[in-house]
């Protein structure tokens, strides 16, 4: 770890093949994000293995102080990913579930080795695409102004600040204007959404404004949680601006 | 939840309805965030002096009860007389002793956040002694008889117009006027006719210097250096976690501590309390006393996870960086501590009964722990005291008591669900083919979609997907 607490990552070597972790909010809410993320990697020439015994990494549980359910859970993930290929996941927050907490969450435990190195090896997905890949994208839609909202655990805990404007940058024909406030938190927090809806209902209210404010026509972001959160405010708001998964957004504009 | 339990979503709501209140709050802490930013613009220099700042605290609670044995010996040398109370009301007893033997009726105090956690200005009340907050932030909130919103700035809640009419109503001489230049100086001829005739000073205490037996005092008014020089008996009060080994450990965390606060790179005033007014000077009090208080903070230390609370310089950064506190203010925490570090320090300091909701004000993003410049881990303290809510136990006063057995089926349920592939893709498929069939009305989703839409299930998993579409599997 470094000295802000986020998550270093050695540098490694393109390889032949990697797993995907699909997170259960993409698996059940956007399945096409997912599918976009693979085909992202496919088309790197890597080759991707999606375990279909992953279910989800814990987070939920951890977050809202059951940590035996938490450990429950994830342990049963380390079966589906073994050998040495790195861990794609489409989504900062289980990226930095898995990484930074698992460690935390299997201490003492007699498979606590074995979470380490399968936490060791996950990759937050434009992360992976940049410092990895090291992929070019060329762009091939039409133009359009978007902006982008960061993941409060992608970049604290992975540590992911600059590859995801890398990646939309490369885009021709797009347009990325900032948030005012990109960093701060949309209010999904997990169960903090429900918990305390009204807090929550003023801070993704403080994120639409901002998002009206760049005039953008779509909000791009990495996180399922935060775009669930982001669009349904916007949806329930009856604002034009939609709410996109990087993934997917960055499959529609370069085909395929 | 007990009946003693402080209800936090209760009062953030209300505060969330203010709007006047709400756009206060965005301003100021916008403005400190921006100001803060080009204070620590220089990214290695930040690392560097945090890194340094934080060992300086460390240190020093590693090894805590020599440093403060230490402490006591050289501040009694030095004459300053030291008290040790476990509990606010042996504090609060001993201040009250004090002020008794010399005949108190008033007393003036800079600011203290301590003497906040201890009720003190009430308890002084009730036993006819008037106690008169003299830093200009805490003399507005009590003028407003009402609680500080912030550690570093109370009035923070409080726009200059609401400051003008509350000196126009409670301050006789007050002409109405918003001007800020005139209303701080009608505060300051207020105050300064107070400062002497007034009988003791109470002060709080930035670090204490074990070596030296130093107090060491940051303000900006000179108000604190008032209290602590004009009346005839000085009384600091202090959290036991606030000594540092040496004076050099101080100059560091003076400019972390300054520099998050209020951006600025130094105070006007760093007052080095060393003794009482020798023979042949001029001014000082004849007596200082020391009070140093426990209150729970020894229950803290034992636990080395928790202990990291201990470092704390009650800087106020955190606060101005929480997307909850933001929003809802000071006030919505009841709290002497509120925002990050009161959500981690109140449930340790009165037990999780009571303060069981506070580590949930929060959505674990985690802006608390990227600028705290003594490098707590807000967050994961956060979520030890979640769990600890829910599970009987004795590291923290009140394990267990958030405990609800319907909740916690509804985890079991999660768990088994999700950490068994045919259970969670059986389910999963159900979800996506009925789920979206769920009335709004569910509770959960009814919260949800108050201000927003329903989340929609897609028609298939991306486990389905990827096995219709041939992706491998392990
Ligand atoms: S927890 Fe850190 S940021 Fe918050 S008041 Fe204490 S030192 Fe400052």
């Amino acid at each position: 770890m470094t000295h802000d607490g986020t998550i270093s990552r050695p540098e490694i070597e393109r390889p032949e093949s990697v797993y995907f972790f699909g997170t259960c909010l993409v698996d059940l809410f956007y399945p096409e994000a997912g599918m976009a993320g693979m085909e992202l990697l496919k088309r790197q020439g890597v080759r991707v293995v999606f375990p279909q015994g992953q279910s989800c990494c814990g987070q939920p549980a951890y977050n809202s102080g059951y940590r035996e359910e938490a450990l429950k859970v994830a342990r049963a993930q380390l079966d589906y990913f073994p050998g040495d290929w790195p861990i794609v996941v489409p989504s900062g927050s289980c990226a930095g579930m898995m990484s930074k907490h698992w460690p935390d969450l299997f201490k003492g435990e007699p498979d606590e080795a074995r979470a380490r190195q399968v936490a060791s090896r996950v990759w937050e997905l434009t992360q992976f695409l940049v410092q990895v890949l090291k992929v070019k994208f060329e762009d091939q839609g039409p133009p359009v102004k978007i902006t982008w909202h960061a993941s409060c655990h992608a970049q604290r805990e992975m540590g992911v600040t600059d590859e995801p404007k890398a990646l939309l940058r490369q885009l021709a024909n797009v347009e990325l204007v900032e948030l005012q406030r990109e960093k701060e938190c949309c209010g999904f927090g997990g169960t903090f959404a429900v918990r305390h809806p009204e807090i929550s209902a003023a801070m993704v209210g403080d994120k639409v404004a901002d998002i009206e404010n760049t005039g953008a026509k779509a909000v791009v972001s990495g996180d399922c949680g935060c775009l669930m959160n982001i669009s349904g405010a916007l949806e329930g708001g009856k604002k034009p601006v939609r709410g996109v998964h990087i993934a997917q957004f960055l499959k529609e504009r370069t085909h395929g | 939840m007990g009946e003693t339990s402080i209800n936090f979503a209760k009062a953030s709501s209300a505060a969330l309805q203010d709007q006047q209140l709400r756009g206060n709050f965005r301003r100021a802490m916008d403005g400190l965030m921006s100001k803060r930013a080009v204070q620590f613009a220089d990214t290695a220099e930040w690392n560097g002096v945090r890194t340094l700042g934080a060992s300086v605290r460390l240190r020093a609670l590693s090894k805590l009860p020599e440093l403060l044995e230490k402490l006591e010996a050289n501040c009694t040398k030095n004459g300053i007389q030291v008290h040790w109370a476990s509990t606010i009301d042996e504090a609060n007893a001993i201040v009250l002793s004090i002020m008794q033997r010399v005949n108190a009726k008033l007393v003036v105090k800079g600011k203290s956040m301590v003497s906040e956690e201890m009720h003190l200005n009430a308890f002084l009340e009730k036993h006819g002694i008037e106690s008169l907050e003299s830093d200009l932030g805490e003399y507005i909130v009590q003028l407003d008889e009402a609680m500080p919103s912030h550690i570093i700035m109370p009035a923070i809640h409080m726009n200059t117009k609401q400051i003008a009419h509350l000196f126009k109503q409670k301050i006789k001489e007050a002409e109405y006027t918003e001007d800020v230049a005139q209303l701080t100086d009608l505060a300051r001829r207020v105050l300064r006719k107070k400062f002497a005739t007034a009988d003791v000073g109470i002060s709080g205490v930035n670090m204490a210097v074990a070596e030296t037996g130093t107090l060491c005092l940051v303000e900006n008014e000179g108000n604190g250096r008032m209290s602590t020089t004009v009346p005839p008996v000085h009384i600091a009060v202090m959290g036991l976690e606030k000594v540092v080994e040496k004076l050099e450990d101080v100059p560091p965390v003076i400019s972390l501590l300054t520099r998050s606060a209020t951006a600025q790179p130094i105070t006007t005033y760093v007052n080095m309390i060393s003794s009482p007014r020798k023979e042949g000077e001029k001014d000082g009090p004849n007596e200082i006393h020391l009070v140093i208080l426990d209150n729970g903070r020894s229950g803290i230390y034992a636990d080395e996870e928790l202990r990291n609370t201990l470092r704390c310089i009650r800087c106020g950064a955190c606060m101005n960086h929480c997307p909850v506190y933001t929003k809802v203010g000071g006030h919505a925490y009841q709290a002497p501590y509120p925002g990050p570090i009161g959500s981690i320090l109140m449930p340790q300091v009165e037990g999780l009964e009571k303060r069981g909701e506070l580590p949930h004000a929060c959505t674990m993003c985690n802006a608390c722990v990227e600028i705290c410049p003594v490098k707590i881990p807000i967050v994961e303290i956060m979520g030890r005291l979640r769990s600890e809510a829910v599970h009987p136990g004795d590291a923290v006063r009140g394990a267990g008591s958030h405990a609800s057995k319907a909740e916690a089926m509804v985890w079991k349920g999660w768990s088994m669900t999700y950490a068994s592939p045919l259970a969670y893709q059986f389910a999963t498929a159900l979800l996506a083919k009925l789920g979206n069939a769920a009335p709004t009305s569910l509770p959960l989703l009814k919260e949800w979609t108050n201000v927003r839409a329903k989340p929609r299930f897609a028609n298939r998993t991306l486990h389905a997907l990827a096995r219709e579409k041939g992706i491998p599997d392990v």
